[in-house]
């Protein structure tokens, strides 16, 4: 589903060359279970956002579903985000003057999809993260672990193949935290591929794949066989 | 994207930023109100001018003894040209032309009016029925001065209204005779009241047969010849017939002056319209600067709002569709300032309106368009700028901006 190939990204601080991603090869298989760790600096927000097209590789050649995403335009670009791709980001990103509801349906208006179909479909999958009762509180009358849910939420509304988590839990306690990772697991139960990018192990290895990542290089990548959290799960 | 989510969602950002909301609109609204107020002031006046012109009759050309014109220093100033008196004969001279609808020679003088103890001091005009026509004039009641012979002095007066009520209060003045100067008249009719014509006060006036007052001030000269062409394309060739009929009579010397109406009303149209563009223009600087408010607020707004923006990529907005968005934001923001400005403009016209009932205060639609044109033109020129910048702007810098 992924193929990346001889990624590198350099970015140019002051008249130093950053080499943010150096030669990183990857594939990820439809449905897998990924997370990305490494110290501060180490390149993996680079490499979450490169795979989220937010960004684009100085060299190296990006295969979505076998498709070349590099050479894609702004517009095809974004289309491919808007229905391929979700997005969970660590502040949550929600915009503050919008209902619960209303981020739900954000990428849907986007899409220019009616707005009946929007609220139901909102509707079902704010139900589904058991916020029935907060849809039209705004996200400063939410918790923490409230606002993640809405944000999944809407990451997933569009069903994208792909969710990219960006230290899902670094803004929330450990309680909420693990409630949040909960729900991106049971996603990726149903068929959701999941990459996670985290600096916290406890959250790291509860991935079936782990990706060790050091200044810009991907240092270590094992697959555990046994998902010993597994049964812990409420299914 | 949907047309009504972009409105709903321009809504919801202007909603939240209530304050920088308000500043624009503000800024909008006094600069389209400005346009309004001052090209209405300025149209006003020019109507009033025009109408206060357009009173003396149509089609006028007056006739001045003497020239006002300087041809050249030598000749007149060894001839030194001492200008005859207009006559009525002169007058009657230019009837027979082609040209000429009809004339009014006209003789003015003051002297006292008394009707039993009251006495007073007034204007009176010596002219004939003509004038009435000429001058579109109405009688309150009565009658005007008799048609017939020009020169036939008829002992009948016609009084102003205001006059009629100084000296005769609510009694009727209709036969009444009464004393101008030495020689008794009857007053046959009364005016009704008119407006203010430029020079004389029809309300204060004495209007007697241009023979009469002839006899009554001693002198054959007129004041002036009112002269109605017949329509008016004939004005200029009536104004040549005017001058060489006189200089005929007048041994060959051109010793008056033609003045035509139109000549004076179309300059005075054109400069209170140069007048009117200069301080409507003045006005729409100041949409400009307006303008110029919306750039500066919007490119604040981008920077402020460069984590939603970021967060509008990653949920798949292509980059116009960004534009759209903060372009609609501006035009959303001119638009309502401008109706806003419409609503204070007509207001403003109204508030002075009702301090000077005389003006013909009202907007002119071009003025109301250009106005409203302009706002959204600039609002949506400088708002292109920071809608482009929010459009190229990182999604990555974006949102770690936080």
């Amino acid at each position: 589903m992924i193929q990346l190939k001889g990624i590198h990204r350099t970015f140019q601080v002051g008249d130093q060359e950053v080499h943010a991603l150096n030669e990183i090869n990857l594939n990820v298989s439809p449905g897998e279970y990924l997370s990305i760790m490494g110290p501060s600096g180490s390149g993996k927000s680079t490499l979450l956002n490169l795979l989220g097209l937010l960004d684009r590789p100085t060299s190296g050649t990006y295969l979505l579903n076998n498709q070349d995403v590099t050479v894609l335009s702004d517009f095809e670009q974004a289309k491919t985000r808007r229905n391929k791709i979700g997005f969970v980001f660590q502040f949550f990103q929600l915009l503050p003057r919008l209902t619960a509801q209303e981020n739900v349906e954000l990428p849907m208006m986007l899409d220019g999809i009616a707005p009946n179909e929007r609220s139901q479909r909102a509707t079902e999958v704010l139900d589904a993260m058991g916020l029935s009762d907060r849809r039209h509180h705004r996200p400063d009358q939410l918790s923490g672990g409230q606002r993640q849910r809405v944000a999944i939420a809407r990451a997933t509304i569009m069903e994208p193949a792909i969710l990219l988590a960006d230290e899902p839990t670094g803004n929330l306690d450990s309680k909420s935290g693990l409630d949040v990772i909960k729900i991106l697991e049971q996603l990726n139960n149903k068929g959701l591929t999941l990459i996670i990018v985290t600096h916290d192990p406890e959250i790291g290895v509860r991935a079936k794949r782990h990706i060790h990542m050091i200044d810009g290089k991907i240092v270590e990548s094992r697959t555990d066989t046994i998902a010993e959290t597994k049964d812990s799960l409420p299914s | 994207m949907r047309l009504l989510d972009i409105l709903s969602y321009t809504g919801s950002t202007l909603g939240r930023y209530r304050t920088r909301t308000g500043l624009i609109l503000l800024a909008m609204a006094i600069g389209v109100a400005s346009i309004i107020i001052l090209t209405s002031l300025g149209e006003a006046a020019r109507k009033y001018v025009v109408g206060q012109f357009s009173s003396l009759g149509t089609n006028l050309l007056i006739v001045i003894p003497g020239r006002s014109e300087t041809t050249g220093g030598a000749p007149s100033m060894i001839v030194g040209e001492t200008p005859r008196d207009l006559t009525l004969d002169d007058a009657k001279a230019l009837t027979r032309s082609a040209y000429v609808q009809r004339i009014a020679p006209v003789m003015i003088g003051s002297a006292s009016i008394s009707w039993k103890q009251l006495d007073r001091e007034a204007p009176v005009l010596g002219s004939t029925a003509a004038l009435l026509d000429i001058r579109h004039w109405n009688m309150d009641s009565g009658r005007f001065l008799p048609r017939g012979e020009i020169d036939r002095a008829t002992p009948v007066c016609i009084l102003g209204g205001k006059l009629y009520r100084e000296l005769f209060g609510s009694e009727t003045a209709l036969g009444k005779w009464i004393r101008i100067g030495d020689r008794r008249f009857r007053v046959i009719g009364i005016m009704a009241s008119e407006g203010r014509s430029i020079g004389v006060d029809v309300q204060d006036l004495v209007i007697i047969p241009v023979a009469s007052a002839q006899s009554l001030f001693n002198s054959p000269s007129l004041f002036r010849i009112l002269v109605e062409a017949r329509n008016r394309d004939v004005i200029p060739r009536a104004k040549e017939h005017i001058l060489d009929t006189i200089q005929e009579r007048h041994q060959g010397e051109r010793d008056i002056t033609v003045i035509t109406q139109d000549a004076i009303l179309s300059t005075f149209d054109r400069i209170l319209r140069a007048l009117t563009l200069t301080v409507g223009g003045i006005a729409a600087i100041s949409l400009f600067v307006a303008g110029i408010l919306i750039m500066n607020i919007m490119l604040v707004s981008v920077s402020q709002r460069t984590a939603e923006i970021g967060l509008l990529k990653a949920l798949g907005a292509p980059g116009n569709q960004i534009i759209v968005l903060f372009l609609s934001e501006a035009i959303a923001l001119s638009l309502a300032g401008a109706c806003f400005g419409v609503a204070v403009g007509m207001a403003g016209n109204l508030i002075i309106g009702h301090f000077y009932p005389d003006l013909p205060l009202g907007a002119p639609w071009w003025a109301v368009a250009s106005a409203v044109g302009i706002a959204v033109t600039t609002g949506t020129a400088f708002g292109a700028l920071p809608a482009r910048r929010a459009a190229k702007l990182d999604p990555v810098l974006a949102l770690s901006h936080k």
